[in-house]
């Protein structure tokens, strides 16, 4: 149970506020926000406020979504896991039906927002989070916002990279909203977003890796059809009481072995044991059919090699070596190679290899740094990188253990490392109908680490 | 919804402030009132959006109040909504125009489309002004009845807004008769869900004042109408299904048979996507088999890899909410978990309240087998350039240090800490390295010799350099430096900003005076000197007192400042395990998250409602309403506990030594009263089960996941000893023979047990309190073995146990034999009680 709601810009503006049962003083927002600007742990270091703080009483919750703050009062003694979760679903709902999530469209849409809160909670109790449900409630309509220029939500967001857009990315509309010329586009996306985390030791041996995979789904076919989702029919769930690292009898085999999944309450497993096909009847909006986690031996899409090495007095050397490892077909974008530098680096010279496009490398003066983006890297391709560090003081020791690990993000389009696929998705209609269906891979890096 | 003016913030420029806009908005609202135009209503539809944006800036917009009653005469449902929206937001603070709404909001609630009955009856519902109160009865009763089942949704939660407005009112009206009905009734899942919620509500409220409103609470976890929800648990939505969830963990099933009813209907429940379902779902099994330990255990098992599944799907902030979950598992059966340490290394991008999470993880579950691992890792993290991770990370290894039996390998790693020459990462390792050689002393050739190369003037930070004066007057034998490197810091005293540095030079430096005098005299003049002249109080005692000290005898000074130590076996502990019980109880919750039970941080008046240990007691009470004051008394002694947990162990050593006493054979004392003398034993291990004598049986779960101590009353003490029984070394090998092996079990011992086995028949005294015998005991260390022998009392049936402590590991495992098969979970259940309570007093 909560008692108010309410968004807050980063600045700390209220955006929407709603109170639902009067038991928290007015000012919460602005000690919500003090709190959360100036957080301080053990009363020394400052750091991110954690989602869950009680002052004088209250507990205050909040969620990052957009940039902005999503957030939630009680006095009671809730479950901070079902309150997250609401704030994060009611941020969904009002992407769902304003089309992007902005400050500039909550602003613009202010109205509809109240309406959708007053739906979804009342009296500080959950009534409904469905898009779907909520339609038959909602009268107002969205005004619509630029869209180009705001940072999308969620993870369908990593298909717009830049100004290049990824065929039918046209997700940034509302559940609502009316097609120019009344026509609906007839279309269903289903997205597999896989975040991979890879630790490398020293000596590049893996030490530990995981990926966290989400099918998500968003639908906007008239009827509501019921939906069959085929997954690769060599795919195995949990393994079978053996320690989750114990990697000996998954390697070679072409199977899938997943250590565990959770589904979204639209979808039936009947058919799940049998031939590993999900049904469901997508409820509109943007929802996760699946979310699983896979600890299974897989080949990381990255090789890195780092080395830092004495050069003389008060110098040292960095070699960054990136190998790119998945097929040629495939390109990786937005790449950015980041590695902290010894305290004491006062100057960073770069050398990129010869004919390098789409390439930079930075010294982060403030933070120590060393940062080399690279806007794409074909499958195969191996890139380097040599740096020349200079030191404000001697080193002493070992100068590997001062800096370092190096962290990779990226991502990856149209690949996947599991191996999960969308064998086929059948839309239970008549034969005729034939809407536009998105079967889109992707996969970025959650934290791909190379320690020296 | 926004605060009026008074709470008004800088506007923007582009936020109109003034009052110019508010009249212009009232005269234009005017104008269009009476106007029956076509498109009229969209013009009123953005005057009320700028009236709404105003108020939602925080401008007070309460002076067109009328314009806005007026205008609101319309069959356009946006325009009605907005209206609704305004009115509940200023009616509070005007009651004497809420008055105005009245009429026009009746009227809706008998509109035709069933939208609008139901918005104007929630409107009506949250006007919260009390005069208004007569005329909400009516509207409700009839939309209870509304044949619309969104009405009726927003009718229930209608009533529990009337009852927070006048609870007389309410009860007066029989509404929640009309709820009662409606819960078990409805065809609609979310009308029944509301229903629940509003009942309990009201019910809790009302539990203080009346009998009769906790025999309703009480009514709600009967067996049917728990079946009658958990068989519809489909049909609620996820948000619904975690407050039936939330009731089902309070219903006490009858038997073990209907536990795995239940936990089979739920079992897919720990497959849902939405992380509050998959904890409540996890309440449940948890604490329905808390008596049953090997269910139990397959629960913690099951669990695991959806909770994984949940921290690493959702945004951070849903991890950390399951991880806080997660968190406290760990804590409690870190065993259970050791193979899966992997998953708590931190990543790359965590913010710092995860890391900080998962390394209290990894530090527990540590053991033989995945140390080497786990502080390789942990010094990885050390090396970081994130200072506070850097920082817990050496915590970590320290603490790791002091739990292992086997600790050669991790003083290296601390040592090549030292050798980094960060300052944070010296500061923090001095720290350790002090309590680790409180801990071990015999490590203190090899620790010294690198300490000693420190040099004092690159420690800063207090806490570091108190211990490393400490370590100098500890072993200022075995530094040549020791004198000269105190003596230095003695003559920048002026420069010493800490008080409690300065109290720690004061003692070492006596320390290091009584072991080599000729090269410590000077120094220790100017540091008494100074220390009197200290204006800090403490300092100035200090230094007097040694002063006198020495003045009166050296040799009796150095009895009292230095005399020989003993090693300290175990740091405490910080928080009691009655703390922890209350937080596993509280399980879902915030206090998890927190890490405190709810009393340290909810209002009482907030607390009644949601608080799962209130809830029981008021079951168990029942009937005698003079107990609703229990839980408050029950709090207050969980705060004294906290507060005064040294007390609270004298208090339990005389009761348990008392308990021997009467047990000696000299002493014949009628069985019933010495089994009474258990039962208060047992009660006073949680406050909470002496409330409820007749159901305090404390059930300590074999997992050895600390004392878990339901404040469920469970099936009565089934088994009570005979604190005099006998039974013949010959009778029992005879017996032991013959009897088959009813139960075999392992569980861990306690740190404080362990240290207490260094004399076996420590332990051998505290089972006879405890009405167990011992018949036999052998065994080196670290393998301990003792024979047992127990007598139901009233009966002849006996209990034979074999039970072999392993120190090293700390674990137990016990073979019982039983006459009565069936009372053997019961007696290991008292047995292990007894065990886990060695040591502690």
């Amino acid at each position: 149970m909560i008692s108010q709601f309410f968004v807050l810009s980063q600045r700390g503006d209220n955006i929407v506020f709603r109170d639902y049962r009067g038991e928290v003083q007015k000012g919460s927002t602005e000690v919500f926000f003090r709190k959360v600007k100036f957080w301080k742990e053990d009363g020394q270091e400052e750091a991110q406020a954690p989602p869950v703080f009680n002052v004088d009483g209250v507990n205050y919750f909040h969620v990052k979504v957009a940039g902005l703050l999503f957030a939630a009062t009680t006095r009671v003694n809730a479950s901070p896991s079902l309150v997250l979760e609401l704030l994060q679903r009611v941020a969904r709902v009002i992407k769902d039906y304003l089309g992007v999530l902005s400050e500039d469209s909550l602003r613009k849409n202010f109205v509809l927002v109240y309406e959708l809160l007053d739906e979804v909670i009342d009296f500080g109790f959950v009534q409904t989070t469905s898009t779907e449900m909520l339609k038959s409630y909602i009268f107002n309509e969205p005004i619509p916002v630029e869209s180009s220029r705001v940072p999308p939500l969620g993870p369908a967001a990593i298909f717009m990279q830049g100004n290049k857009r990824m065929p039918g990315t046209a997700v940034t509309k509302s559940v609502i909203a009316n097609e120019p010329a009344g026509k609906k586009r007839e279309e269903i996306f289903v997205d597999i977003i896989e975040k991979i985390s890879v630790t490398f030791s020293s000596s590049g041996y893996i030490l530990t890796s995981e990926i966290d995979g989400t099918i998500q789904m968003k639908s906007y076919l008239t009827g509501n059809p019921e939906i069959r989702v085929a997954l690769n029919e060599e795919l195995n769930i949990g393994r079978g009481g053996r320690s989750v690292y114990d990697y000996r009898s998954s390697t070679g085999s072409g199977a899938v072995i997943l250590d565990d999944c959770n589904f979204h309450e639209s979808v039936r497993l009947d058919s799940f044991d049998l031939n590993r096909t999900l049904t469901l009847v997508p409820p509109d909006g943007e929802f996760p059919v699946m979310n699983y986690r896979m600890t299974q031996e897989f080949r990381p899409p990255f090789r890195i090699n780092a080395l830092v090495e004495e050069a003389g007095t008060l110098k040292a050397e960095v070699i960054i070596k990136v190998i790119a490892e998945y097929s040629s077909s495939i390109t990786a974008n937005t790449v950015m190679v980041q590695m902290p530098l010894p305290k004491y680096t006062t100057r960073a010279t770069f050398e990129l290899e010869s004919g390098a496009v789409g390439q930079n490398a930075d010294f982060r003066e403030a933070s120590k740094k060393l940062e080399w983006s690279l806007k794409k890297i074909a499958g195969g391709a191996e890139h380097t990188l040599r740096a020349k560090l200079t030191f404000s003081q001697e080193y002493h020791g070992n100068i590997s253990k001062e800096s370092g690990p190096v962290n990779m993000t990226f991502t990856i389009p149209m690949y996947n490392a599991s191996g999960l696929q969308v064998k086929y998705l059948q839309i239970a209609k008549k034969p005729t109908y034939n809407p536009y269906r998105w079967v889109r891979y992707v996969t970025q890096a959650n934290s791909y680490v190379a320690r020296l | 919804m926004a605060p009026p003016a008074t709470a008004q913030r800088n506007p923007s420029p582009s936020q109109p402030s003034g009052k110019g806009e508010v009249s212009d908005l009232k005269l234009q609202l005017r104008q269009l009132a009476g106007s029956r135009a076509p498109g009229v209503d969209d013009s009123k539809r953005d005057l009320y959006k700028k009236v709404i944006s105003y108020m939602t800036v925080g401008i007070d917009v309460s002076s067109v109040f009328g314009e806005m009653v007026m205008c609101s005469a319309t069959s356009d449902i946006v325009l009605k909504k907005m209206c609704y929206l305004y009115v509940g937001n200023y009616a509070k603070v005007n009651p004497d125009l809420a008055l105005l709404t009245i009429n026009f909001l009746q009227r809706d609630c008998k509109d035709e489309d069933p939208m609008i009955r139901g918005l104007a009856l929630r409107s009506l519902c949250s006007l919260r002004v009390p005069n208004l109160v007569e005329y909400l009865v009516g509207p409700l009763g009839t939309g209870l009845k509304d044949n619309n089942s969104y009405v009726r949704m927003v009718a229930v939660i209608g009533v529990l807004k009337l009852y927070h407005i006048s609870a007389p009112t309410c009860i007066d009206a029989d509404l929640p008769e009309r709820l009662k009905h409606l819960l078990l009734n409805d065809p609609d899942a979310q009308v029944v869900a509301n229903c629940l919620t509003t009942l309990q509500e009201i019910w809790a409220l009302e539990s203080g004042k009346s009998e009769e409103a906790s025999r309703e609470r009480e009514a709600l976890l009967s067996k049917p109408v728990i079946y009658y929800l958990l068989n519809r648990i489909k049909e609620f939505s996820e948000w619904a299904q975690c407050i039936v969830l939330e009731l089902v963990v309070k219903y006490i099933p009858t038997d073990t048979n209907e536990i795995f009813d239940i936990m089979n209907l739920l079992e897919d429940r720990l497959q849902h996507a939405n992380g509050a379902v998959v904890l409540a779902t996890i309440k449940v099994f948890l604490q329905l088999t808390l008596s049953m330990t090997d269910v139990h255990q397959q629960v913690y098992e099951r669990i695991k890899a959806p909770l994984l599944t949940l921290v690493s799907s959702g945004s951070p902030e849903q991890s950390y909410a399951v991880l806080g979950h997660l968190h406290l598992l760990v804590m409690r059966a870190p065993v259970l978990f050791s193979s899966d340490y992997k998953h708590f290394y931190c990543q790359y991008n965590e913010p710092f309240y995860v890391k900080k999470l998962k390394l209290e993880m990894l530090t527990a579950v540590a053991n033989e087998s995945n140390t080497y691992e786990i502080v390789t890792e942990l010094c990885e993290y050390a090396a970081n350039v994130d200072i506070p991770i850097a920082r817990e990370s050496i915590r970590a290894v320290g603490k790791i240090a002091l739990q292992q039996y086997d600790v050669n390998a991790i003083v290296d790693r601390l040592l090549q800490f030292l050798e980094m020459e960060k300052d944070y990462v010296t500061a923090e390792t001095l720290v350790l390295v002090k309590d680790l050689l409180r801990k071990y002393p015999q490590w203190s050739h090899d620790c010294i010799a690198v300490v000693g190369n420190i040099s004092s003037k690159n420690i800063q930070e207090p806490k570091a350099k108190a211990a490393l004066i400490w370590m100098l007057g500890e072993y200022s034998q075995d530094m040549d430096d020791a004198p000269y490197i105190l003596e230095s810091l003695i003559e920048s005293w002026e420069d010493e900003h800490s008080a409690e540095v300065r109290l720690h030079l004061l003692t070492a430096v006596m320390k290091c005076f009584f072991k080599r005098p000729p090269e410590t005299q000077k120094a220790l003049g100017a540091a008494l000197a100074a220390g009197v002249a200290d204006f800090h109080q403490d300092v100035h005692d200090r230094a007097l007192f040694y002063y006198r000290l020495l003045q009166y005898n050296v040799s009796v000074a150095e009895k009292v400042v230095n005399p020989p130590k003993q090693a300290v076996s175990v740091f405490a502990d910080t928080q009691s395990s009655e703390v922890k019980d209350r937080i596993f109880d509280e399980f879902n919750s915030l206090s998890v998250v927190y890490q405190k039970p709810s009393y340290m941080f909810t209002d009482k008046e907030h607390r009644g409602p949601f608080e799962y240990s209130d809830e029981v007691a008021g079951i168990s009470i029942g009937a005698d309403p003079a107990d609703n004051v229990v839980p408050a008394q029950h709090v207050e002694a969980n705060d004294k506990d906290l507060l005064l947990s040294t007390y609270e162990e004298e208090d339990t050593r005389s009761v348990i030594s008392n308990g021997s006493a009467y047990n000696a054979p000299l002493y014949d004392s009628s069985a019933p009263l010495v089994a009474s003398q258990t039962q208060t034993d047992i009660g006073s291990l949680d406050t909470s089960t002496s409330q409820t004598p007749s159901a305090s049986l404390a059930i300590d779960d074999l997992l050895g996941l600390g004392l878990s101590i339901t404040t469920a009353p469970v099936p009565p003490p089934a088994l009570t000893l005979n604190p005099k029984a006998v039974l013949d070394p010959g009778t029992f090998q005879q017996k032991w023979r013959q009897l088959p092996v009813s139960l075999s079990q392992e569980f861990p011992v306690s740190p404080q047990g362990v240290a207490g086995l260094t004399a076996p028949q420590a332990l051998v005294r505290h089972m006879q309190g405890h009405s167990i015998q011992c018949i036999a005991s052998g065994g080196q260390s670290p393998n301990l073995k003792f024979f047992f022998s127990a007598q139901k009392s009233g009966s002849s049936s006996y209990f034979l146990v074999e039970c072999i402590i392993n120190t090293s590991s700390a674990k137990a495992q016990i073979k019982v034999k039983a006459d009565d098969q069936g009372a053997t979970n019961d007696f290991a259940t008292l047995f292990q009680t007894a065990l886990s309570k060695f040591g502690t007093a």
